[in-house]
């Protein structure tokens, strides 16, 4: 609970000084309570979303555990799950997103890793 | 295994009817229940239809909701699977089960390890909010496919079973294999994790596809072992699981006419009700003609009646038999008898199984004939048409119903049979049939091999075709051989002669001996004349010898009283005389006197 807040703050504040950059990238991760997995998920994504978005991004933590129905409304099976809800094409990642490559291609952010 | 919260486990292991007819026969009442099950088997093998039937039956006949979690095929294509069954899973999904689409989505990309404890989440407060009792995973290996290592996998397994244990759901989670079971990743892990296992198999034998089902484990439990055969109904899967049924069915003592006197009377005064009678013969031995006449008999006593005909179209079976005088055609107009026919070369036998036995649901016949069953060994396919003709019998037998099973057998030795479909054990009363070749003729012999709780005629009876319906009739034997055809007719014509013959003889003799008796008589009356008048004589003789005695004592006293005084010349012998005569003579005297 405290880390979505603490999620929410962080993209809230992140947003302000970036303006400038065309499109926000709005991310849905969801994870399992505290699963190896999904905590590393959690670390991961926030390696990346730092290094490559710069900020103009928007992450959303949904805890399956707490919140299963709106998992199951979200077609979510196995955590953890990385939903790109916008800009269009939407993707999804399932995995620890331990393989940044894979993350980046899947998030098409491909030219800001080349970058 | 189970971390089963409640304090004291049921002694005996309770069990959960799957509805899958066989099934829970073999398994002795279903899978157990709270506990997980395991269902393996081959692409196309009927694991996705044995789960979704067991939580159909358990929504519609115990109002216990279920979750479907499919991995593999989307929830309109289950739907879809599931309508020739009649199962209407999309009304069904409104109320007492929830299907949950599982399948990734193609465009999903995987980075790094997952778990499922996500979906677990979601599953559990599924079940909370439905109360749900039952749970399948199917298709779980194309889940676990997509974790890359089986050391992710067995985590995962374990998670499933931890999750499972405490949910306290009756579960079935399938997987596929590809034949060999050591081709399942984990799948020894995968075994030891549930209480049952079930091996669901799709074979071609000798070109035919075999559908079989083996409980191969289940714990605490005892099951029938061994492969039994499986086919898809129109109400779903049916294993044909051997009933323990002899003991169960009342054997009924009312007899049934086989439409034939001469048989019944063999048989002690026909059938029984709702006993099996199989005709064993080799080709054209008129097996057929014998089940008609059944059938017809059967039908005139108003007895609705199936003709199941594996090699012949019903019609022709018809026609065929009117030409011995057997007439199906009105019993079929009426609708009491139905006719099936089907070639087994088109649909393989446990279709046709399926087929009759929905037949005979909704027919609801008292007597069935089989004719051959044979025909569905014919294909091959031997153990599943040994199977199928057991299933028949017994379902029969359950139903009660009177029944003639035809099979063909090569040659003169019916135990051939025994050695094919092997129903001569179970048929309660077996007649073969076989031409006895002698003199140049082939001609139909009928034998009662066995009858069980009746007394049976012995004897080779020839059986003979005749527009008027076929006869049996007694057969000579003669010198330890039967014969039959003209050379019966040649022994009765002789028989005939010679019994002319006999007549003739006797009537000579009675009539030499009449001569005799006439010719005593007149004998005997010439001798009793003859007697008569001897004794006449006799008595004549008699008489006179009386009067000679009689004149000669008074002749003397005549004599002496003539001559007067000359009484003293013999005084002694006078005086003697005298004296006798006088007491002899006394009262003589005194009566002689009155008339002299």
């Amino acid at each position: 609970m405290t880390r979505k807040n603490a999620m929410t703050r962080k993209k809230k504040k992140a947003r302000s000084p970036d303006t400038s950059l065309a499109t926000v990238v709005t991310l849905r991760l969801y994870v399992a309570g505290r699963a190896p997995n999904s905590v590393m998920a959690i670390a991961n994504l926030q390696a990346i979303c730092q290094q490559y978005l710069k900020g103009a991004y928007k992450l959303e933590i949904v805890d399956v555990c707490e919140q299963p129905r709106r998992a199951l409304a979200d077609g979510v099976l196995v955590t953890p799950s990385l939903a790109k809800v916008s800009p269009a094409p939407s993707s999804n990642i399932i995995g620890n997103l331990s393989d940044t490559g894979i993350v980046l291609a899947a998030l098409g952010l491909n030219s800001a890793a080349a970058s | 295994m189970p971390a089963r919260k409640s304090a004291a486990p049921p002694l005996t292991l309770s069990k959960a009817a799957t509805g899958i007819a066989g099934f829970d026969l073999l398994s002795g009442g279903g899978l157990p229940q709270n506990r997980t099950s395991l269902v393996i088997g081959g692409p196309g093998t009927g694991k996705t239809v044995f789960a979704l039937q067991t939580i159909v039956h358990a929504a519609r006949e115990y109002d216990q909701p279920g979750i479907f979690v499919a991995f593999e095929e989307s929830t309109d294509h289950l739907f879809t699977n599931a309508a020739p069954f009649g199962w209407r899973l999309s009304t069904m999904a409104r109320h007492s089960l929830f299907f949950l689409d599982a399948r990734l989505s193609p465009t999903v990309v995987r980075s790094g390890d997952f778990e499922l404890s996500g979906m677990l989440a979601i599953l559990e407060a599924k079940k909370q909010q439905i109360g749900a009792r039952w749970i399948v995973f199917d298709g779980i290996d194309v889940m676990l496919a997509l974790l890359h290592n089986s050391a992710a996998e067995m985590r995962e397994i374990y998670r499933l079973r931890d999750w499972l244990a405490h949910s306290e759901l009756t579960a079935i989670v399938t997987t596929k294999t590809d034949g060999d079971t050591s081709a399942v990743v984990n799948y020894g892990f995968m075994q030891f994790m549930v209480d049952c296992v079930i091996r669901l198999d799709r074979r071609l034998e000798e070109g035919i596809p075999v559908r079989r089902l083996e409980i191969t484990k289940y714990r605490g439990s005892n099951f029938a072992p061994g492969e039994f055969p499986l086919s898809f109904g129109p109400h779903g899967m049916e294993v044909a699981a051997p009933q323990s049924s002899d003991v169960q069915h009342e054997a009924s003592a009312r007899r049934v006419s086989s439409g034939f006197a001469g048989l019944d009377g063999m048989l002690g005064g026909g059938l029984f009700r709702g006993s099996c009678t199989l005709i064993t013969g080799a080709p054209g031995t008129s097996k057929t003609t014998l089940a008609g006449q059944f059938a017809e008999s059967a039908c005139v006593r108003g007895e609705r009646t199936l003709f199941v005909s594996f090699d012949e179209g019903g019609e022709r079976i018809v026609r065929n038999l009117t030409s011995v005088g057997i007439h199906l055609q009105a019993h079929v107009k009426s609708g009491l008898l139905r006719m099936y026919s089907g070639r087994t070369d088109e649909i393989n036998p446990e279709e046709h199984l399926i087929r009759i036995e929905s037949l005979l649901r909704e027919h609801q016949p008292r007597c069935m004939v089989i004719d051959p069953l044979s025909a569905i060994a014919k294909i091959g396919a031997l153990r599943s048409a040994r199977a199928i003709g057991n299933r028949l019998i017994y379902t029969a037998r359950a139903l009660h119903l009177t029944t003639y099973i035809t099979a063909l057998v090569d040659g003169a030795d019916p135990r051939a049979e025994a050695t094919e479909l092997q129903i001569s054990t179970i048929a309660d009363t077996w007649i073969h049939l076989s031409y006895v070749i002698h003199g140049g003729e082939r001609n139909r012999a009928l034998t009662i091999i066995k009858s069980r709780g009746t007394q049976h005629s012995n004897q080779v009876r020839e059986l003979r075709l005749s527009a008027a319906g076929p006869k049996l009739t007694e057969v000579y034997s003669s010198g330890g051989e039967v014969l039959m055809g003209t050379l019966r007719w040649e022994k009765e014509a002789e028989e005939r002669t010679r019994k002319l013959r006999q007549q003739a003889e006797f009537q000579h003799k009675r009539r030499d001996l009449q001569f005799a008796e006439a010719d005593i008589a007149a004998r005997m009356s010439a001798l009793q004349l003859d007697l008569d008048r001897r004794r006449a004589e006799l008595a004549l003789y008699a008489s006179d010898d009386q009067a000679q005695h009689v004149s000669s004592g008074e002749w003397q006293t005549q004599l002496r009283r003539l001559r007067g005084a000359d009484t003293a010349a013999t005084p002694a012998s006078a005086h003697g005389k005298r004296r006798v005569a006088r007491r002899k003579a006394r009262p003589a005297t005194n009566g002689d006197q009155a008339p002299r």
